[in-house]
């Protein structure tokens, strides 16, 4: 099981090497455009473009480049943001806590509603409970955030004047964008529960509870639901591993600082010191989210073995 | 009995033992591939009837936008600025004076063309991919499908997003980055596909009389995966078509003043609290033909698996 772990988080930190190398050398060599020019202006002087140029060592060898990038990254400095002319590293952490706050409410909200519609289709599985959910699962699924946040606040905030529009200085202003996340984490949960709740209600050890006597709710919770919960989990991890990276439209949609926002606004503004720390961020909260998940079906599922 | 117009082969003309003439005109299901099959039950789906009349008429009204409309998309007229929906601008006007359905038709043919081009340049090289990994086996298939497994294992939205804003802006980009991150969906599925279909007497039937790897691989095993194909299809065009749509909102799509969705939905939301109609109805459009895709392709889905529990 240790052995596991470490195997796994060996292979976790190489493909964030991996990424991380392959986003700094297509920075440098595919991409059009100089960051140093885009740094100085655009009335700079040549003899300033090359100043600057010096000074973040763009004049030297990529592959030189990418070794300091690399021994300075272990160190948890992640260069100098342009815009911000601050750390990259501390930018980014300013910015982290929102993006979680979003992530843990509505990936949490989204799941518990969906567990609850996936169970109570499930077991009125033909009714026209059934029929009337699996209608409107298939509309929270299919409807774009973007459109979604904006109705939300024409609604809440615009018609209704009871929830702030943009910001994240109190609790309010989280309601509409977690409302606006948990609508596709819920039906996009409550499909997958339905689907493998069905499945495991039809198994044989059902049956065997049901026939020792168990109550309906006992066999329903402690027996069917247990057994569908792999899925789920890896999903819910999917969910949070790409949340953590930013919610973009909507941290977007309702001006949340998180890092979505920070990530599309680096790229529009060619940040690249900024660029490269969003999307390591990106790719460690994915690796490690996805390797979180692989540990946590051993506690799910007994049988799952990984010597 | 016989109608002299019919072909010389006519069945009834062949000589055919008694037996085998009685069993064929027993079974009713003669003519009855899979296919058609899966299509009866799809067309038995009323509401993906109607979902896919919702695409189709998207679909129609984008490509025939000139005709359907006489205002100009991208003009302006300063005189009916933010004006509300009423009988001469159904959907209103925006603020530089355009109509709003104009543009939302016009806008159409920009997402169509990112959602089908993207998902058929990703299935276009997934697919092969797909097959000759799974045909081939040992390292070509360790090769490829690790290549895919690292596409796969990040978040795409923040990586399309990170390719298109270094790419540049442009419809093209767009597709490309679109595509180059659903590849993997396309590549897994042929290659999970050949890898079951390879087990099959059919394709050992191939090989006794000779075929080689690309005949089975494309007239054998392609042929047998068109259904799922298709059902992953429809679900990825509204998917990239969302897609699409959010590079546009977040300034990374088409450049203005080309009409575009994403891009109108975010030209508008200056103006939420005096002209909610310039974001609402781009926005509507978006959402009803996604939901009139994913109808669509869930009722595939369930006319081409018999095993579907979704009933």
């Amino acid at each position: 099981m240790g052995k596991y772990i470490l195997r796994r988080t060996l292979i976790a930190l190489l493909l964030v090497l991996v990424i991380s190398t392959l986003v700094f050398v297509m920075l440098r060599v595919a991409i059009p455009g100089d960051p140093a020019a885009v740094l100085a202006g655009d009335r700079a002087s040549p003899e300033l473009i090359e100043q600057i140029r010096k000074n973040m060592g763009l004049d030297r060898p990529v592959p030189e480049q990418l070794l300091i990038y690399l021994t300075n990254a272990v160190r948890g400095d992640l260069g100098r943001s342009v815009q911000f002319n601050e750390p990259v590293f501390g930018v980014i952490a300013k910015a982290f806590p929102f993006t979680v706050t979003l992530t843990v409410l509505s990936v949490t909200v989204g799941t518990l509603i969906g567990l609850g519609v996936g169970i109570l289709t499930a077991v009125k599985r033909g009714t026209w409970i059934d029929s009337v959910s699996m209608v409107v699962l298939v509309f929270f699924y299919s409807i774009p955030s973007f459109w979604l946040g904006l109705v939300l606040i024409l609604v809440f905030a615009v018609g209704l004047r009871v929830l702030p529009v943009q910001g994240a200085s109190t609790w309010q202003h989280f309601v509409l964008p977690v409302a606006t996340l948990s609508v596709g984490q819920s039906a996009l949960i409550a499909r997958l529960t339905r689907t493998n709740m069905v499945e495991t209600m039809g198994a044989a050890f059902i049956q065997t509870a049901r026939s020792k006597g168990l109550s309906e709710r006992h066999v329903i919770f402690r027996h069917a639901l247990k057994n569908t919960l792999i899925p789920i989990v890896t999903v819910v991890g999917l969910s949070v591993g790409g949340l953590l990276g930013g919610a973009v439209i909507t941290e977007n949609i309702f001006g949340l600082p998180g890092v979505g926002r920070l990530t599309v606004e680096a790229i529009l503004g060619r940040d690249y010191p900024m660029i490269q720390g969003t999307v390591l961020l990106v790719a460690v909260a994915f690796v490690f989210v996805n390797l979180i998940v692989d540990v946590l079906y051993i506690y799910i599922d007994p049988r799952i073995r990984y010597d | 009995m016989t109608n002299s117009d019919k072909p010389m082969l006519d069945k009834a003309e062949l000589p055919m033992p008694a037996a085998v003439v009685s069993l064929t005109d027993d079974l009713p299901l003669k003519h009855d591939s899979p296919y058609t099959r899966s299509l009866q039950e799809f067309l038995r789906h009323r509401v993906a009837l109607v979902a896919l009349a919702v695409v189709v008429i998207i679909v129609v009204a984008s490509i025939f936008a000139s005709r359907l409309s006489s205002y100009d998309p991208i003009g302006r007229n300063a005189k009916i600025k933010l004006m509300p929906p009423s009988a001469e601008y159904v959907m209103g006007t925006d603020a530089l004076g355009r109509d709003v359905l104009t543009r939302t038709l016009y806008g159409g043919q920009i997402s169509l063309q990112v959602g089908f081009f993207s998902i058929g340049l990703a299935a276009l090289i997934g697919v092969p991919l797909g097959l000759i990994a799974g045909y081939s086996g040992g390292k070509v298939d360790n090769v490829i499908m690790r290549i895919m497994d690292l596409i796969l294992a990040f978040p795409g939205l923040i990586l399309i997003i990170w390719l298109v804003g270094m790419l540049g802006a442009s419809l093209l980009n767009v597709v490309i980055a679109i595509a180059l991150f659903s590849l993997p969906t396309y590549a897994r599925l042929a290659r999970g596909q050949t890898l079951s279909l390879y087990q099959r007497d059919f394709v050992l039937a191939a090989r006794c009389i000779g075929a080689k790897g690309p005949r089975i691989m494309f007239s054998h095993i392609l042929p047998n995966i068109l259904g799922s194909l298709i059902v992953i299809t429809t679900l990825g065009v509204s998917d990239a078509i969302i897609t699409g749509a959010s590079l546009s909102f977040l300034g990374l799509g088409v450049r203005p003043p080309t009409p575009e969705w994403g891009a109108m939905l975010s030209d508008g939301r200056g103006y939420l609290r005096n002209a909610w109609w310039i974001s609402f109805f781009p926005g509507m459009t978006i959402t009803l033909l996604v939901l009139a895709l994913n109808t669509v392709g869930d009722a595939l889905r369930d006319a081409f698996d018999p095993n579907t529990l979704s009933k």
